[in-house]
């Protein structure tokens, strides 16, 4: 069995986000590229899995879709302990557009899980994932929080919300990742920096398909009224005012 | 043309985030000049059904089907395509929570219809389709025009108020056919939260952080969560230790929360836990530190220690409930 894991690249979680010029676009001046968090869990999971032999797991390719610039992002996930790496040559135009790139590549080859993440922390579509599954007609399981094998078959668990449901579905299968797929993001030893030069990145040029949205600009959220000051002797002025100022107990 | 909106209902019963989409989906259809069909999708009794005609919906289907006992990610897709193929949809509003980013976006695929996700507010316009999302873990928030004929919009929780608008509802029971082929989801377990309040769906937060010190200490934490009728929640490293279950963590790698009132204890106000609850509508903070960067985001602040403030809180809180 084969484990593809689809990951995106992001401004690292604690950049300050500013704005270009006009509005139509990010400052990336000065930001650091990451693995989206979800995406490096999924692959940490992902690898946990392969490195276990009882799963039948042989190997764990990471798929991107973006330009060259983004090649240590992927070189990052070969680092971690990825086998191989595909790139599909285009920028990200919208997540329509994405999904169907991942998905023509995906056919080229035969993959049994299909791992993405949940949200990504640019775009925060919550939707490459189950677009992938659609365009390739298999199941999906979203916000799978463990993914398991018993007897040499894929145990996931989904939250509902308001609770959690243990399921099976048949391979092929995309996994939409979240919270508690693994625990701590594995990290890239020297030994794996060094191998990674090695490994194998295919490029794919697109298939030609229109976007169906399009970002037309940004703006900063609205800022916040200054705090107001509650002096700690007296805590009960606090309910007060959540009571009768801002009406909310 | 209709606006189709999709109630999912928790063992036959609605919840407000139902009600605040059908609010939505109303508010959607008046700029569009045109009425809402409601979707629900499993056993519910008509009672409850009629609930929705009270937020605005004109027409209510319900499709009540046994193959449809569990959520098939493809059969929900299937037959929300075919509802809103014969209703006609231009807009398909669905919730942001878990069944909605399982569903949006193989709809989006099946109907070729793009998705505005996590939308907080009307569209901007309708001609072209703009819609106002967060972006960038809510750092920012992006303009975003929708080309498709059918647009899917997902609403984010407690992000729209109720909006009561009577209507004659009609009822209808929706035929559906569900290709049994997309049947591939076998729950062998399933695991409910019961009796307590979903974070998710709380009003009110109360969140302690590592600032609370040591698991030992979230009595008064808890006693004020209870007297305000509010959920319990906590900063990452909080979970990661163990001190609260995984359960309650929030933020960019937990849960995403918008409820009326967060009240943080002893959080730092790290942009990853920001990500989490920056869309709340109040924001009170209590920590030792005034330079914490949690006052930046807050309306209300006390500087000062939790273990003393919390006990006080909760008796003034008593005080006026006499
Ligand atoms: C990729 C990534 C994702 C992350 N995702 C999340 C996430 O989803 N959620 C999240 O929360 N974090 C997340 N983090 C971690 C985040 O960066 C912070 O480390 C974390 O939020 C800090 O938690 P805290 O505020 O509880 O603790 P601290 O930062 O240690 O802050 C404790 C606060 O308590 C105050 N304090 C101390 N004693 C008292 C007292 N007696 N009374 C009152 N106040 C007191 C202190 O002044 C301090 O401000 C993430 C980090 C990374 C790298
Ligand atoms: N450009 C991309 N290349 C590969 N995978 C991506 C890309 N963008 C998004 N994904 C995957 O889709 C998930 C959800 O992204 P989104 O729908 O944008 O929130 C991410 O966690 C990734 O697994």
């Amino acid at each position: 069995m084969k484990i593809l894991v689809c990951i995106s690249n992001v401004p690292d979680t604690t950049t300050k986000i500013k704005i270009a010029e006009g509005n139509a676009s990010i400052d990336t001046a000065g930001i650091q590229w990451v693995i989206n968090p979800w995406d490096e869990l999924s692959l940490t999971r992902a690898l946990e899995l392969r490195d276990d032999q009882s799963t039948g797991i042989k190997s764990v390719t990471v798929a991107h879709v973006g330009p060259a610039i983004s090649e240590p992002t992927i070189r990052k996930a070969l680092a971690i302990g990825a086998d191989d790496a595909i790139r599909v040559n285009a920028e990200s135009a919208d997540a329509y557009f994405v999904a169907e790139q991942l998905a023509e590549a995906i056919k080229k080859e035969q993959f049994d899980i299909i791992m993405c993440g949940i949200e990504s922390s640019d775009y925060n579509g919550s939707v490459v994932g189950g677009m992938v599954a659609e365009f390739l007609g298999i199941p999906s399981v979203s916000a799978a929080s463990a993914i398991n094998f018993e007897g040499g078959v894929p145990v996931i668990t989904r939250d509902i919300d308001g609770g959690k449901e243990i399921i099976n579905v048949p391979v092929p299968f995309v996994a939409i990742v979240q919270k508690g797929i693994a625990k701590e993001p594995r990290i890239a030893a020297m030994r794996g920096i060094m191998m990674a030069r090695t490994k194998p990145i295919k490029t794919l040029e697109p298939v030609a398909i229109e976007p169906l949205t399009q970002i037309v600009s940004f703006e900063k959220p609205a800022p916040r009224s200054a705090c107001k000051f509650v002096d700690a002797a007296n805590p009960g002025q606090l309910i007060d005012l959540l009571r009768n100022e801002a009406k909310v107990i | 043309m209709s606006v189709l909106v999709y109630t999912e209902n928790w063992d036959g019963k609605f919840k407000k985030l139902s009600f605040e989409l059908v609010s939505y989906a109303s508010a959607v259809a008046k700029m569009l000049n045109t009425s809402v069909t409601a979707l629900s999708i499993g056993n519910v009794g008509d009672d409850e059904l009629k609930k929705l005609g009270n937020y605005g919906a004109q027409k209510i289907l319900s499709a009540h089907n046994d193959q449809l006992a569990v959520l098939d990610n493809q059969a929900y897709t299937s037959v929300i395509a075919e509802i809103a193929g014969k209703e006609n949809a231009s807009v398909v509003i669905i919730s942001n929570n878990n069944t909605g980013k399982a569903l949006a976006p193989r709809l989006s695929v099946r109907l070729k219809a793009g998705v505005g996700s996590g939308v907080s507010k009307l569209p901007l316009s309708t001609d072209p389709f703009t819609v106002y999302k967060r972006a960038y873990s809510g750092n920012a928030f992006a303009h975003v025009v929708i080309k498709s004929g059918i647009k899917i919009l997902t609403l984010a929780q407690n992000s729209f108020d109720l909006l009561e608008t009577p209507n004659n509802a009609v009822l209808e029971k929706a035929e559906v056919k569900v290709d049994a082929s997309f049947i591939k989801t076998k729950v062998k377990d399933v695991n409910k939260q019961t009796g307590k309040i979903l974070l998710t769906d709380a009003d009110i937060v109360v969140s302690g952080g590592r600032g609370m010190k040591s698991p030992d200490n979230w009595g008064p934490l808890v006693e004020l969560a209870d007297a305000l009728g509010a959920a319990t929640a906590c900063s990452r490293p909080v979970s990661d230790e163990g001190w609260r279950t995984h359960e309650e963590h929030t933020g960019q790698t937990g849960k995403i929360i918008a409820p009326n009132l967060y009240i943080a204890v002893g959080i730092s106000g790290a942009t990853q836990h920001l990500a989490g609850v920056s869309s709340s509508k109040y924001i009170v903070a209590i920590n030792t530190d005034k330079d914490a960067p949690i006052f930046e985001a807050a309306q209300y602040g006390i500087v000062g220690d939790a273990m003393k403030i919390l006990p006080q809180l909760v008796m003034a809180l008593k005080e006026i409930k006499k």
